[in-house]
């Protein structure tokens, strides 16, 4: 699985943005601290040259690779100069990009559940082996001295690692709602409670063990879920940035400065060289040039621009250097604008239940009013409180949500490790359950079904213009780095020798050659062949002395695999559409090749329109999209993948990523969703039909802590094996 | 009975040192890179702890 690393800039555009990832940091000799990401950085070798490369720049005081995370932390001392850290990687073979300093807070939430889960095994496994010894007959002294000890391991034990649980019971609580810890702390802390009641009257019965390796048994799935998360979480901050988060400003004496984004004012002059995205919204006032927009419009076709036309913010240059005069401020530029509203979208979506938490809600009432009925009926054939009491508390030992509460994570960290495997990052494992309820997949186009780079129409072979023509054509586009002209040179295998000194590039226009005295344009119709412009749709001629020799036509290359994901989704009973926010014949071409309905020209609030449309008629959506339009879409269909290409706002969006080029994952995320869910559903039932043979007993008044402590930890480990069938089904279906 | 008074929370004081050991490996950040760490014992070429262990 590789990265996609082949859109992000030169190496000076990545050094650029390394400033505004860099915190300074505390502690002796307090200097400046950054987080780079080198993805090729594979073995402790790579480590070592990467490690001696940095730490030899002047004014590198640490650098520390961790090669589980292709991550180096730098710190430099405090100076006017930023040490050549990306440029110098680069030269030794290691591409590297800036990326946020990890968040500290994710890490310390996996460091406490980390320690209240050691703090649960070192008491579950000792309470456990003197519990053996109870189980197996000890004479009352004994019996009380271990109950003692084991009460005494337990009671800071479910203080510190039960926290965990109860915190989020309370939070729930408090909004007025139930989840599946609520359940879980009252069990726990009951099943303490008695334990320690009968400890106190030298009775035979105390559950301290059971208590904790519920503890134990459900830190396990809560301590991988998150886990999970934050793979994924390193994973997407690990893909390159595409958007700048600085500008070139000119300033009023022609000196250049890079400034961060949010100091950029309307009415600055802005430097946006060949390869870089426009910051802010901005009007052209120097220079001609052609940009794309597919991130930021949907529209394919590169588009040319010069003085005076206004350009959107993210919009990437691909021709020659143009000046821009800012418009708008970046907080209220066309990105700021999308950002506003993709929050808006998701707050719609807020709404979504877990699957665990829609559970509990019927599992709670249920198992509680057990126990009460328990309670009341007992006392109503006549027994002693003690009696009632103890035999409704073993109901809700016996029913604690153990199996339950494995019954999903388990499932979802499986689900997510088989897509990881696959190239396919999932946020959270409600992203999983939302997947496999979806009736409907709309796709973005560009970017999305396909690549974004054009691709050359080749006419009928044979015709005698062509075969002698494209050869020329080629040898000429090697010449320049548009995508046309890429286009036409990966079309021809064997591109006629054209030297360098013979071509010139006129930015925004075309290319032109001097061979053998003759003037040979490949460009615009309008510039290569004036006089016969006016009748072509061809995008790119060839002409020698304005005289037309070749047209050349383009179509959006589609990804790969596109045709059979479409198809395989269409085959699963899946609604397939096409939201695009290109012009309609590009779009109405590419929907009959595929044979999918489409809606052109769509803006993105437009998008969410038809999704909110969708979604009143009962469907639910998959959204697949990358771009900037699209981000308001992504996070207001029900579920939503991007592609590693995307933009950031979109990956933000994003409920799942995929890393590779093919489509191919998106049917495959599907089946593993679906096949997940129904792990889910069959863990559902045999955590009920272990509880409809174990409640009768503990109703009865038959339990005792073995009872108990045996069906607990089988119902756990057969959850957690049905589970693991999921890792072990996918192979063959590949 | 009289040696399970000494020898039981002998075993508790025992594995609690495991446990204790255990916290202080997981704040000290040896399960940050166990990938690199493995390939670091191979590779270190300092006579002396580096100076940069903190990170």
């Amino acid at each position: 699985m590789s990265l996609i690393l082949d859109r992000t800039g030169s190496s000076a555009e990545r050094a650029r943005d390394l400033p505004f990832f860099s915190r300074r940091h505390t502690g002796p000799g307090s200097g400046l601290r950054a987080e780079l990401v080198v993805p090729s950085m594979h073995c402790g070798a790579c480590m070592r040259r990467v490690e001696k490369a940095l730490h030899a720049l002047p004014g590198v005081t640490a650098a520390r690779a961790n090669l589980s995370t292709k991550r180096v932390i730098v710190e430099w001392s405090d100076r006017e100069v930023t040490p050549a850290m990306i440029e110098t990687l680069d030269r030794i073979g290691f591409p590297a990009h800036a990326a946020e300093l990890p968040d500290r807070q994710h890490d310390a939430d996996l460091k406490a559940l980390l320690r209240a889960l050691a703090v649960a095994a070192f008491a579950s496994s000792n309470i456990m082996l003197l519990s053996f010894a109870v189980w197996f007959g000890a004479d009352p002294s004994t019996r009380q001295y271990f109950h003692l000890l084991s009460g005494l391991i337990a009671l800071p034990t479910v203080l510190y690692s039960g926290q965990v649980f109860y915190r989020s019971a309370w939070a729930a609580l408090r909004h007025g709602r139930t989840n599946m810890d609520v359940p879980i702390s009252i069990g726990v802390t009951l099943t303490f409670g008695l334990s320690l009641w009968e400890t106190a009257l030298h009775g035979r019965h105390a559950y301290f063990d059971a208590a904790v390796s519920l503890i134990f048994f459900l830190l396990i799935g809560r301590t991988l879920d998150h886990m999970m998360r934050a793979r994924a979480r390193s994973a997407v901050s690990g893909i390159a940035r595409l958007a700048s988060p600085s500008a070139t400003v000119i300033e009023t004496d022609g000196r250049r400065s890079d400034l961060p984004l949010g100091k950029v004012m309307p009415g600055m002059k802005l430097a946006v060289a060949a390869g870089q995205r426009v910051p802010v919204d901005a009007c052209v006032i120097e220079g001609t040039s052609d940009v794309d927009c597919a991130l930021v419009s949907g529209e394919s076709t590169p588009i040319a621009v010069s003085a005076g036309q206004q350009l959107q913010a993210g919009v990437l240059n691909l021709g020659a250097p143009l000046v821009l005069l800012a418009l708008r401020p970046s907080s209220q530029s066309f990105l700021a604008e999308m950002t506003r509203m993709m929050e808006a979208a998701e707050s719609g979506r807020g709404l979504y239940r877990r699957i665990a938490d829609r559970a509990s809600a019927l599992y709670a009432p249920v198992v509680h009013a057990a126990a009460a009925l328990t309670l009341v009926g007992w006392l109503a054939i006549g027994s002693d409180l003690h009696q009632a009491l103890t035999t409704a508390i073993a109901v809700l030992i016996i029913t604690c949500p153990c199996a339950l509460g494995l019954a999903v994570p388990m499932v979802q960290v499986v689900a997510a490790g088989r897509l990881f495997r696959s190239g396919i990052l999932i946020k959270d494992g409600s992203g999983l359950e939302r997947l496999a309820e979806i009736d409907t997949v709309v796709f973005d186009k560009t970017g999305t079904l396909t690549t974004g780079m054009p691709e050359l129409l080749l006419y009928e072979k044979g015709t005698q213009d062509h075969e002698a023509n494209l050869p020329l054509a080629a040898g000429i586009a090697a010449h320049s780095n548009h995508p046309y002209s890429r286009a036409i040179a990966a079309s021809c295998p064997r591109p006629l020798a054209v030297a360098t000194e013979c071509v010139t590039e006129q930015a925004g226009y075309g290319l032109e050659a001097l061979i053998d005295g003759a003037i040979f344009r490949l460009g615009r119709p309008g510039w290569a062949a004036p006089a016969h412009a006016a009748g072509s749709d061809a995008s790119v001629i060839l002409s020698r002395n304005a005289e037309p020799l070749e047209s050349f036509h383009f179509r959006d290359r589609l990804r790969p695999g596109a045709e059979q994901a479409i198809e395989d989704l269409k085959a699963r009973g899946l609604s397939v559409e096409m939201l695009s926010g290109d012009r309609k014949s590009a779009v109405a071409d590419l929907a009959a090749r595929l044979g999918i309905v489409y809606h052109a020209e769509a803006t993105p609030a437009n998008k969410v329109q038809r999704l909110e449309e969708l979604k009143r008629e009962g469907h639910r959506v998959l959204m697949v999209g990358d771009g900037l339009n699209d981000a308001a879409a992504l996070a207001s269909a029900h579920v939503s993948m991007a592609p590693a290409s995307a933009s950031d706002v979109g990956r933000t969006a994003a409920d799942l990523i995929f890393l590779q080029e093919s489509l191919a994952a998106i049917p495959l995320a599907h089946r593993i969703a679906i096949r997940s869910a129904q792990l889910i559903r069959q863990n559902f039932a045999l955590s009920i039909a272990y509880n409809l043979v174990a409640v009768p007993v503990a109703v009865g008044g038959f339990l005792t802590p073995l009872l108990a402590a045996i069906a607990m930890s089988s119902s756990s480990i057969i959850v957690v094996l049905n589970a693991l069938r999921l890792a072990l089904t996918a192979q063959p279906e590949k | 009975m009289v040696d399970a008074l000494f020898l039981v929370p002998l075993a508790v004081i025992l594995s609690a040192a495991a446990l204790i050991a255990f916290l202080w490996s997981l704040a000290d950040g040896q399960y940050e890179d166990l990938a690199g760490a493995a390939e670091r014992v191979l590779h270190e070429d300092r006579e002396r702890p580096a100076s940069d262990r903190e990170l």
